[in-house]
């Protein structure tokens, strides 16, 4: 497993490094730049040092928002991953036309851009021409995702379901499928249950792939845009306003760029922090083993 | 060697011949795949139900709930085949998911290479920093994107949205590339340049005929998440290179909201991904893993 | 424990099998005493591995019974046959100590605690893993790992026979021999029945009392290592068995032996063999020899002793390669080729003439030995 030092490997890596600090670096810099400074036009600028960093931890929306989002991505870990492994289980293996129809079925939802997500559920989740929607009225329950702060907060989580979990279902399955058969006979001779295989070769051979679908899940809910902005615009009130959307208020709408910009690299920072976590605690958990 | 052939649950078969567990067997497995259609159909109604009404007029969608259309029609359709501002969205996003997928893929893959063969400099937070790019949400980029694309003078083009999306496109391009070039034997390498191969020559005739399944696996990804995604697309865009997904938020009209063509527009966004799940179908699964499996 | 046995067991993969092709498996008989160590030899596809999952009960053979102890276990699954299976690969359950590993089949038959840990700890010790019980299983090399997947059939009282699938693919050359001895030693300490598949020659002839070797879907030979070496009953056995292999020569039959590209080569007296019943115009004939039993000898010394060269047959030496304790001789018999082993020191003779010992020496008919 040595890999030999080569320090010309560098040329390789070049023409990424170019490319992403062209689309990483510069911007960021600029984003850095607005936070530090208030900037009225070109040529006007005055450095405020951390006034507007603290001026975004004082505010309670961005907190309130803050705490939507966590609150929001958990439901979806909580959700998506057991679901997701739940299907993987169901999903028949082999070679034959059920497996490959069961596999672009359920991929099929992920190809779908992301306003268009929230385009299908702004449909289906209306009273009026949308059957999901009516189905829950006609079985007598008060729902509307325009109106009430929960039943938005629910349609949101729900949409998210059917986008994603397939996502975690796939991975899962992938997992599934590398392990060799030798495993399920052993557990047979050695009189396994079946929630013993699930526990004690399933569970642990999925590791790998499922570490990656948290760590996916986790970071696309809570970089979450497009599909509520379109299905409930982040309202009734603020009850779906997320933190990107949160952003992209404050600085396209309200043009506050400096705290928008301040924003900007918490909300960066935070992201990288609860991945990186999540990434430790996860690899500790699982054997106990960091590989 | 063993020739199980696993069912549905994933054990092996019950042996045939054994007629109490296998009953139960099938039974279970008939249970899991109620399980797994049940699942489906909640899959399915959604868009189902898009696609019932982009076949309706807009006085039937909205004189009552009709599960199928009772006349059925496609002038939605005919709308937007006909006005080039619909369609020239589609074309608009092609074109720029296309330019993504091709760039991601010819800078990913040299790079993917070194990381799965040498070690060099800086070579583990270079990894790590490409990934952190993956974390990094688009809306913190919206506004430097705009201001850096406009100052260069490429807003509003095909290259420009191509090269956002290269944000992080290119860092999971890398990421799947070096799964699955790590599972290439380091032997062929060094075979090849005993038999007098030159890099290029090696690179491009021997090697990237080995990996070409994870290329298909990575140009399938770049292509998902360039097409899927709008924010940065609609931001870096005004008219000439408007993908077709921003086109849809035009449906709202002073008569009020044109719902038929809306699910029309939608309709057609899901085609393009559909043809592609189709066509990779049977890596699908390897490539959900990134061929770390 | 008990004795196995197979009654025209045959089994196909296919649903509808038509001709004997379709058979991985062909129609076959054959029961092993209690008890003993036997191994199932032959190339990769030739059935054994099909064989191994039909007695652990993995695949149920499309065709005839097979019996524990006179108990027709045909249908039962493999967790009531009282067998256990070490694999190619070693299968370990990861997440679990090796304590937790050797525990997990007495756990599910239900075993009390007491009973449970004195069963574990023995079979621990009887593996030299008694000091990595409290490690993590995943971390163990490879050979470790294989005497978990060992040991986790031999906690069972209930076992048996212990079935290994090619259990030392992964393993280390040098810790190879090292773990067939250990089975070697738990076999004369616990006598229980083995049954061991593999396509190691070596590994069969060192591990087993009994070695069945398998083609093509069916057992060509059983028989002791020895009896396996000095009469192989079918020339793949001969073939198979033995480095370099048995040398084969199509011959033709002659008055008092073979002729050989017309030159003659004495066979043991005994009844002509083309007057048996099987005997048709068609039939295939070889001699049969091992390099072993082959003597080499001076042309001329022997011709100057006796006139004639008695049983000599001469022959072109094409190639001598040095292997440490022996040499061995290629060399050419009118249009064929033979290899000699010949112990360090003996010279190769510079008029060489080969010695056909007629007691070693085998006729096969159609591929079968000929008494």
């Amino acid at each position: 497993m040595d890999k030999p030092w080569n320090n010309r490997a560098w040329l390789l890596v070049l023409p990424v490094v170019a490319i992403v600090a062209f689309s990483a670096i510069l911007p960021l810099m600029t984003v850095v730049n607005y936070s530090v400074q208030d900037i009225f036009g070109p040529g006007q600028a005055y450095w405020v040092g951390t006034e507007w960093y603290r001026k975004v931890l004082e505010d309670e929306r961005l907190r309130d928002a803050l705490l939507r989002q966590m609150l929001y991505s958990l439901a979806v870990l909580a959700i998506e991953i057991p679901l997701g492994v739940a299907i993987a289980l169901c999903m028949p293996s082999g070679k034959g036309w059920r497996t490959s129809l069961t596999l672009v079925l359920l991929a099929l939802p992920l190809l779908i851009p992301w306003n268009v997500v929230g385009t299908i559920w702004q449909i289906f989740a209306r009273g009026d021409i949308g059957l999901g929607g009516a189905a829950l009225q006609r079985l007598g329950l008060d729902y509307n995702y325009t109106g009430d702060p929960l039943d938005a907060w629910l349609t949101v989580l729900a949409m998210d379901v059917w986008h994603w979990t397939s996502l975690v279902a796939l991975l899962a399955y992938a997992g599934l499928q590398a392990i060799p058969p030798a495993f399920y006979q052993a557990a047979k001779i050695d009189g396994a249950s079946r929630w013993s295989v699930f526990r004690y070769i399933q569970l642990p051979k999925m590791r790998g792939v499922l570490i990656i679908a948290v760590l996916l899940r986790f970071m696309d809910s809570f970089m979450i845009y497009t599909e509520p902005f379109v299905l409930t615009g982040g309202g009734p009130g603020n009850a779906t306003t997320f933190l990107s959307q949160f952003l992209t208020r404050m600085a396209v709408g309200q043009f506050d760029l400096g705290v928008a910009a301040a924003f900007s690299i918490i909300y960066f920072l935070i992201v990288l922090l609860f991945s990186y976590v999540f990434y430790t605690f996860i690899t500790k958990v699982g054997t106990g083993d960091a590989r | 060697m063993s020739v199980q052939s696993p069912t549905a649950d994933g054990l092996p078969a019950a042996p045939a011949g054994t007629a109490g567990p296998r009953d139960r067997a099938r039974a279970r497995v008939s249970a899991r795949g109620i399980a797994l259609v049940l699942y489906i159909v909640f899959l399915m109604l959604p868009i189902y139900w898009m696609v019932n009404m982009s076949l309706k007029t807009n006085a039937e969608i909205l004189s009552g709930l009709t599960l199928y259309p009772r006349n059925p029609t496609l002038q939605n359709y005919v709308t937007i085949f006909t006005d080039p501002s619909w369609y020239s969205g589609y074309l608009n996003s092609i074109h720029y998911v296309a330019l993504n997928t091709v760039i991601s893929l010819v800078v990913a893959l040299p790079a993917a290479y070194a990381f799965s063969r040498y070690r060099f400099l800086g070579d583990r937070h270079m990894f790590f920093w490409l990934l952190t790019n993956r974390m990094a949400p688009p809306a913190v980029f919206l506004l430097p994107f705009f201001q850096l694309y406009s100052t260069i003078g490429l807003f509003d083009t095909h290259i420009a949205v191509a090269l956002a999306h290269c944000l992080f496109n290119v860092p999971l391009a890398v990421w799947i590339l070096e799964g699955f070039m790590s599972g290439v034997p380091r032997e062929i390498d060094e075979t090849a340049a005993m038999d007098g191969y030159g890099f290029p020559r090696f690179f491009l005739t021997v090697f990237l005929p080995l990996i070409r399944s994870g290329i298909g696996v990575t140009a399938f990804f770049c292509f998902m998440f360039s097409w899927v995604e709008l924010l940065l697309a609609r931001t870096l865009t005004s008219v000439n290179a408007k993908p077709i997904a921003a086109t849809m938020t035009r449906t709202v009209s002073a008569a009020g909201m044109d719902w038929g063509l809306l699910a029309a527009a939608g309709v057609l966004t899901i085609v393009p991904g559909a043809l592609v799940i189709w066509f990779v179908r049977n890596y699908i699964a390897k490539g959900f893993a990134l061929g770390r499996v | 424990m008990a004795t196995i046995e197979l009654r025209d067991i045959a089994h196909s993969y296919r649903p509808d099998p038509r001709g004997p092709s379709d058979y991985a498996l062909r129609r076959l008989s054959r029961s092993w005493e209690d008890g003993t160590a036997c191994a199932l030899l032959g190339p990769s596809g030739c059935g054994k591995t099909t064989l191994l999952n039909i007695i652990s009960g993995l695949i149920t053979p499309s065709e005839g019974r097979i019996l524990f102890g006179g108990r027709d276990v045909t249908g039962l699954s493999p967790e009531r046959r009282n067998i256990a299976q070490v694999f190619q690969f070693p299968v370990i359950y990861d997440t679990m100590t090796v304590y937790d590993n050797l525990a997990f089949p007495l756990r599910n038959r239900g075993m009390a605690r007491p009973d449970l840990d004195r069963r574990v700890r023995r079979v621990a010790e009887l593996l030299d893993l008694t000091g990595d019980l409290k490690r993590r299983a995943q971390r163990l090399t490879p050979d470790a790992k294989q005497k978990i997947s060992l040991g986790r059939g031999l906690v069972r009282e209930d076992v048996a026979a212990i079935l290994f699938d090619e259990p030392l693919t992964v393993i280390d050359p040098h810790m190879k021999w090292q773990l067939r001895r250990k089975l070697r030693e738990i076999h004369k300490e616990v006598r229980l029945s083995l049954i061991y598949v593999t396509h190691d020659q070596v590994e069969a002839l060192t591990f087993a009392d009994q070695v069945a070797v398998m083609v093509d879907g069916a057992i060509v030979q059983v028989g002791t290592p020895q009896e396996l070496f000095e009469e192989p009953a079918h020339t793949f056995v001969g073939y198979f068995i033995g480095s370099p292999g048995m040398n084969l020569l199509p011959c033709e039959l002659a008055e008092g032996g073979a002729r050989v590209d017309g030159i003659p080569i004495p066979l043991p007296a005994g009844p002509r063999p083309d007057a048996g019943p099987h005997a048709g115009p068609g039939a295939r004939y070889e001699i049969g020899i091992r390099p072993e039993f082959l003597e080499i000898d001076h042309l001329g010394r022997a011709a100057g002793n006796g006139g004639a060269a008695p049983g000599l047959v001469p022959v072109d030496v094409t190639d001598v390669a040095f292997l440490g304790t022996h040499r061995i001789v290629t060399a050419r018999l009118g249009r064929h080729t033979v290899k000699v082993k010949l112990d360090e020191g003996r010279p190769v003779p510079g008029d060489p003439g080969l010695r056909f010992p007629p007691g070693r020496t085998k006729l096969y008919r159609d591929g079968v030995l000929v008494n």
